[in-house]
């Protein structure tokens, strides 16, 4: 069982309410998704810090029925 | 500490750059980690594979190690530098050469 994107961009924006959150499906199965995140809470963090933040938004839905969530994470211009 | 968690730390601290992957890096089983073996293949570094299908419990004892949820996983001199976008993005923007060079890694890349 697949998630829908706006489920993701939801759970994203409840743990990083700033974020500007762009998800495209990229196989148009409901499966494989690219997120673009933009927040003001990956300031002075790594990446590796930063998609980890997105990937505790997901509550262990990453890796699980959320097999393939692509991460593009930056900050505010 | 369990067996899959004294391999991890051996694979991670005894070799320079290790990635941890599904398949091995001639027949990689997964887009994702196709995608980190290209992009090590690519600059030439000797690097360890781990195939994480040939074993359960590290397959999911290397998510608890580095708290991160998803294969591929890259490791440079036993630190963790991500999976397979961030590796994607640090070859992009050519970051990877410089963390290659400041770690002293071996790599090359072939004249076009």
């Amino acid at each position: 069982m697949a998630m829908e994107a706006k489920e993701i961009e939801d759970m994203i924006i409840k743990a990083l309410p700033d974020a500007q959150v762009t998800i495209t499906d990229m196989a148009g199965d409901g499966d494989h998704y690219m997120a673009r995140v933009v927040s003001k809470e990956f300031i002075g963090k790594s990446r590796v810090s930063q998609h980890q933040l997105v990937y505790k938004a997901l509550k262990g839905k990453m890796g699980g029925v959320l097999h393939a969530l692509s991460l593009q994470t930056e900050t505010p211009k | 500490m369990s067996e899959a968690q004294n391999f991890i730390e051996n694979a991670v601290k005894t070799n320079d750059v290790v990635l941890f992957m599904k398949g091995t890096k001639d027949f990689p089983q997964c887009g994702f980690s196709g995608l980190a073996t290209q992009i090590l293949n690519y600059l030439n570094i000797d690097y360890t594979d781990v195939n994480v299908l040939e074993n359960e419990e590290v397959r999911e004892g290397i998510k608890a190690y580095s708290d991160w949820p998803t294969i591929p996983q890259v490791y440079i001199k036993g630190e963790f530098i991500g999976g397979a976008d961030i590796l994607r993005d640090m070859f992009e923007t050519g970051e990877i050469r410089s963390v290659l060079d400041a770690k002293g890694i071996a790599y090359s890349v072939a004249e076009q």
